[in-house]
């Protein structure tokens, strides 16, 4: 077989307003989901049982269903609960984001247990209050701790924005399928497509190599 | 004139009675050197005084004015922002430093200052810097923690209880987590804070600093008072057996 490139080559457009979309429900994706899941990690971290509870209950739902099935679920069934329509992107970013929520609020939880008690006594005994000691002491330490973990987020949420094209959103993957459907090119599409996510990927995966060599040398 | 009262103070661990009513008065100007077996409960008395721990039972007068009010069940209720009042006022020092590492030493000194105080930040810097330099510590400024000496990291984390302006000062086993070369350099810190006057409670195993440093000697046992009296009277002639084999397995080797 002979590799037509060409083609791709002609669909540059597509491709660019394909990569702008991948950018754009990344960007939203990460700073929801990774905010979100600041809270929702904090919750869980409550001896309140009326914020543990629930935010327990967050992370176990979100955690065990597939995401693919959340966006189509805010998608088509949301909808018809409620009196108004979702668009692809919200529908897509609602799914990657309260997933992304879960999974990084467990990392919020895991990096602030990891900090010793003695730097809770040190905050509280100058007289802070427990946001205070959280703010200014806990989180600064944790989120250093955290940071190759979240940059790994980073990186699956930028892989799972290529779900949304299950909603038609339009991004990488959606105008591949599109290339690759208007020019019988399926191989080359493709190619390009997954060549495209690389170069993308690439250096964020690098920094989060650099991160973790980086965190291990402090220690 | 009496800045601390404590009646019938308990707390519990689960099981354990850790401590089983305690009553101690301590006066302005007072230093207090608290001994005591591993276990004993020395840093769990010291921790309900600043209320990192909530005490069982009893009660705790700063000032003459009781904490806390009485609960439904007879209990004693505090107020979260009572408490970090409270701490303020009473500053702790701890065995393990408990330094910010993510601060340089002054910026730990500063802390309190500007996000209990919301001093502005000259001020809380010069004052900072002045309280650096009372330690010793004033071209330490910049330095963080992991660059610090554990002597150098306990200085600065008494200047950072110092800038509080506390009335009182806890220190838990200030000493204990040092190399012995750099003990010395601790205990005159603290020795210049009691020539100043100052009320402090100290737990240590320091016998001798204890002995021309304090005013009062405690020993605790099993969470409660065992003796207490002078240091001549608890530390030379000491009336209780407890006591007396708790010195002698402290002075064993000693020459
Ligand atoms: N947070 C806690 N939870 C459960 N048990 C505790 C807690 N803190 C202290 N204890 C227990 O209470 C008892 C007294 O502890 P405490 O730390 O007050 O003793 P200590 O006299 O300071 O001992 P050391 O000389 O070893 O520091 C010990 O048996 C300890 O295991
Ligand atoms: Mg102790």
């Amino acid at each position: 077989m002979r590799w037509d490139f060409a083609s791709v080559f002609d669909n540059t457009d597509a491709l660019l307003v394909g990569a702008a979309g991948t950018l754009r429900i990344f960007a939203i994706c990460l700073v929801l989901g990774l905010s979100l899941g600041l809270l929702v990690g904090l919750g869980r971290y409550s001896r309140n049982r009326w914020i543990h509870i629930p935010a327990t209950i967050f992370v176990e739902f979100f955690r065990n269903t597939p995401v693919l099935v959340q966006i189509l679920w805010f998608y088509f069934a949301l909808p018809i609960l409620l009196p108004f329509q979702i668009s692809p992107l919200a529908a897509a970013s609602l799914g990657i984001s309260l997933n992304s929520a879960a999974f990084s609020a467990e990392i919020y939880r895991g990096g602030i247990q990891s900090i010793e008690t003695g730097q809770w006594d040190g905050a509280r005994a100058l007289g802070m209050r427990w946001g205070q000691a959280m703010r200014r002491i806990i989180l600064p330490q944790a989120l250093k701790r955290m940071l190759p973990a979240l940059t790994n987020r980073a990186i699956e949420i930028f892989k799972m924005s290529t779900l949304a094209s299950a909603v038609a959103y339009v991004e990488l993957l959606q105008q591949g399928k599109l290339i690759a459907s208007l020019n019988y090119n399926p191989i080359e599409a493709y190619t390009a497509v997954a060549v495209i996510f690389f170069v993308f990927l690439w250096p964020l995966v690098q920094f989060s190599y650099f991160l973790e060599r980086r965190l291990k040398r402090d220690e | 004139m009496t800045i601390l009262n404590v009646t019938g103070l308990t707390k519990r661990f689960g099981a354990t009675d850790v401590l089983r009513g305690i009553d101690l008065d301590v006066q302005r100007g007072e230093r207090i050197a608290i001994l005591g077996a591993s276990g004993s409960g020395k840093s769990t008395l010291l921790r309900c005084l600043n209320f990192m721990e909530r005490p069982g039972g009893g009660t705790i007068a700063l000032d003459g004015q009781v904490l806390g009010r009485e609960g439904k069940a007879g209990e004693r209720v505090y107020r979260e922002a009572e408490l970090i009042q409270v701490r303020q006022r009473v500053g702790m020092v701890f065995q393990q430093f408990n330094l910010f590492p993510h601060m340089t030493a002054i910026g730990n000194v500063m802390e309190g200052l500007r996000t209990v105080r919301g001093m502005p930040k000259p001020e809380a810097e010069a004052r900072a810097r002045k309280e650096l330099a009372r330690v010793g510590l004033a071209e330490k400024a910049e330095t963080y923690p992991a660059h610090l000496s554990g002597g150098q990291k306990q200085r600065v984390a008494i200047a950072r209880a110092l800038a509080m302006d506390p009335e009182m000062l806890l220190f838990d086993e200030p000493t204990s987590a040092l190399d012995p070369e750099l003990v010395g350099e601790v205990l005159n810190v603290i020795l210049a804070l009691a020539k100043e006057g100052r009320t402090m409670l100290l737990v240590t195993h320091e016998l001798g600093f204890a002995y021309h440093v304090a005013t009062r000697v405690i020993f605790l046992a099993d969470g409660a008072i065992h003796e207490q009296g002078t240091p001549d009277e608890v530390l030379k002639n000491p009336k209780k057996e407890r006591t007396r084999a708790f010195l002698a397995s402290h002075k064993q080797f000693s020459f």
